[in-house]
């Protein structure tokens, strides 16, 4: 028994290094992408266009990763693809968790009337498909960069609404809040002091999740060309491209969606990684 | 008890359903483009603007828009799509079909799939077999069924091209099907021909959708199947000597699938949800496909009419779920 906990405990090591590992790279890439770029993203060179990566006959020295059927350098258009990706997981991650996670502190703790409209919100929110919702706001607002940040904060507060308000609900019935009271401390006084740190850490690792989720959600809007402009370089604007020139240069599609299998799959272990280690709620 | 608990439930899902139309509406009614602008042909007199907009009541206030929309749609009405120019319930409708039999094909390989997992796992309990299908399990379960569906492609429709990795049947079969539930009518006709077609094109759209399901399945059914192997009554069975297969399959497994079925109805809704980027990804033609074409083409009747539909199905699969739930339940039934 003691041996497999102490492997279990070494894997989780494993994996929280691996993915914290990647997504640091990964913000460097992106703060350096100007700097450490190959080529400029944007440059289009038909003499160079779908050549193939470094290892391949035919491909040019510099090219790493090869360029697409435009000539555009896929390794730099990565690179700063990841600017976008992370910019989006960050503002949105973090916009959506202040919304969510107040909404459903407000009601799990305050219950009452709150508690009865951000529920009944929270239930149409469910019957709506994300991924429709997502696109329909999209279109409303036009395409860009804050529409898609917009879009998932609109969308996703339930996310943290939902999950906050159920463990504000269960801390506010323990007997330290109901001491903290007695004590002569006002309710909102005790939201803030005694709920809000215990409900930290499950707030820390949905923002890590949501944070994946964005990304993704960024690089399907882009796939069906709602994000920003065409030519900008996302991740899911490369995929789409690739996925039309899959059987001609299947590179412009394999690494952009390798690299983003890899962030999706990092966020997500990282958000896991963390709840085993930190949150006895979620676990 | 049960009685109120149904019609409670059935309140709580009309209203639901009518905060859904209203957001829609309200949301689809911001947008900055004016739609009837796209219909015209260049050099429309500002009459024949006024006359389109009166024609689709976009001359009203949108609580104005809303009361007659409504009423339409009490009535079956769900307006005329501004694109193709035909009611919106039959184009809609037509497509519902071809979703349906995604979702379901996806929801039947998840519970094959994540059963497998589950009862292997348990089988496997202790060993680094069951370290495998763990990390399997968690690998499928972080990633979305956008990038299972690129995976999908890449592997079977490029690498190794084995599968269809676009559209719903060969062009020269879709003369033969007198209905639009392609897959139910080509087993009903026995057709072997069209239901291999069919299948060989819907099998990796929905595998894609069927992996993160397959993953939670497994992941909590083994869950709960741990948790009981441990009781008094399964260490009975075993004392009594019945072999491992026989303990979990006919012992342990009935008593531990209740919280798995709650949790299929409600990931059924999610995987739902994701066949709108999966039909787009692999030019399927369902609801989604036609959803994005219709929010592309800012067709606002179509578009509300998808989203209601798709809220429909997805309070309509809850409240059954729950409906089942308290039926399957006894502790629930008499609560």
């Amino acid at each position: 028994m003691l041996d497999a906990r102490g492997l279990v405990r070494r894997r989780l090591g494993l994996r929280l290094w691996l993915s914290g590992g990647w997504l640091l790279l990964l913000l460097f890439a992106a703060l350096l992408a100007p700097w450490i770029a190959p080529h400029n993203p944007l440059e289009q060179d038909l003499f160079t266009s779908r050549l193939p990566p470094f290892w391949m006959p035919g491909a040019e020295p510099g090219y790493w990763l090869g360029t697409d059927s435009l000539g555009r350098d896929v390794l730099s258009r990565i690179m700063h693809g990841a600017r976008i990706a992370l910019i989006v997981a960050f503002i949105a991650g973090t916009a959506t968790m202040l919304i969510g996670a107040t909404l459903g502190l407000i009601a799990g703790y305050y219950r009452g009337w709150a508690d009865i409209v951000i529920s009944r919100l929270i239930d149409i929110w469910m019957a709506f498909p994300p991924v429709l919702f997502a696109i329909l706001l999209i279109a409303v607002m036009g395409p860009g960069l804050t529409s898609v940040i917009v879009a998932i904060i609109v969308i996703d507060w339930t996310r943290f609404a939902r999950v906050v308000r159920a463990e504000a609900m269960t801390q506010g019935a323990m007997d330290y809040v109901a001491s903290a009271r007695v004590a002569g401390q006002r309710r909102l006084g005790t939201m803030l002091t005694e709920i809000l740190p215990n409900v930290l850490p499950t707030i820390g690792v949905l923002l890590t999740l949501e944070m994946g989720i964005a990304v993704i959600v960024e690089a399907i809007l882009s796939f069906v060309n709602l994000s920003i402009s065409t030519d900008a370089p996302t991740w899911g604007g490369m995929i789409a491209e690739g996925r039309l020139a899959i059987h001609q240069a299947w590179w412009v599609l394999v690494f952009p969606l390798i690299t983003l299998f890899l962030t999706v799959l990092s966020f997500s272990q990282l958000g896991e990684g963390l709840k085993d280690r930190y949150d006895p709620v979620l676990r | 008890m049960l009685l109120r608990r149904i019609l409670t439930r059935l309140l709580t899902t009309l209203v639901t359903l009518l905060g859904v139309s209203v957001v829609v509406f309200v949301v689809i009614r911001v947008v900055p483009g004016n739609p009837i602008a796209m219909m015209l042909p260049p050099g429309a007199t500002q009459a024949d603007i006024d006359r389109l907009n009166a024609l689709y009541g976009f001359d009203r206030s949108i609580a104005e828009q809303y009361v007659i929309w409504l009423g339409g749609v009490l009535q079956g009405d769900f307006g005329t799509s501004i694109q193709a120019r035909q009611p919106v319930l039959r184009l809609v409708l037509n497509r519902l079909p071809a979703t349906l039999e995604l979702s379901i094909m996806a929801l039947v390989i998840a519970v094959v799939l994540g059963g497998f997992l589950a009862l292997t796992g348990t089988r496997l309990r202790g060993s680094r077999g069951e370290g495998a299908i763990d990390v399997t399990n968690g690998m499928a379960l972080s990633v979305p069924d956008f990038l299972w569906g690129l995976v999908l492609i890449l592997v079977f429709g490029v690498l190794w091209p084995v599968f269809h990795i676009s559209g719903r049947v060969s062009p020269q079969y879709i003369q033969e099907f007198t209905t639009n539930f392609f897959l139910f009518e080509s087993v009903l006709r026995l057709r072997l021909d069209l239901w291999l077609d069919l299948v060989s094109h819907m099998l990796m759209p929905a595998l894609a959708l069927a992996i993160p399901l397959a993953a939670i399945i497994g992941q909590l059914l083994k869950q709960s199947l741990k948790e009981t192997m441990h009781l008094d009554y399964v260490t009975l069975a075993r004392t009594k000597g019945y072999r491992e297969n026989h303990v979990i399959l006919r012992e342990a497994l009935p008593n531990a699938v209740l919280p798995t079925l709650t949790l299929i109805g409600v990931q059924f809704t999610f995987l739902i949800g994701g066949t709108v980027i999966i039909e787009r990804l692999f030019s399927y033609e369902g609801l989604g496909n036609m959803a994005i074409d219709a929010v592309i083409n800012r067709d606002l009747p179509l578009i509300q009419g998808i989203v209601i539909l798709f809220a429909v199905l997805f309070t309509a699969i809850n409240l059954i779920v729950d409906l089942l739930y308290a039926v399957l339940n006894p502790r629930l039934r008499h609560a």
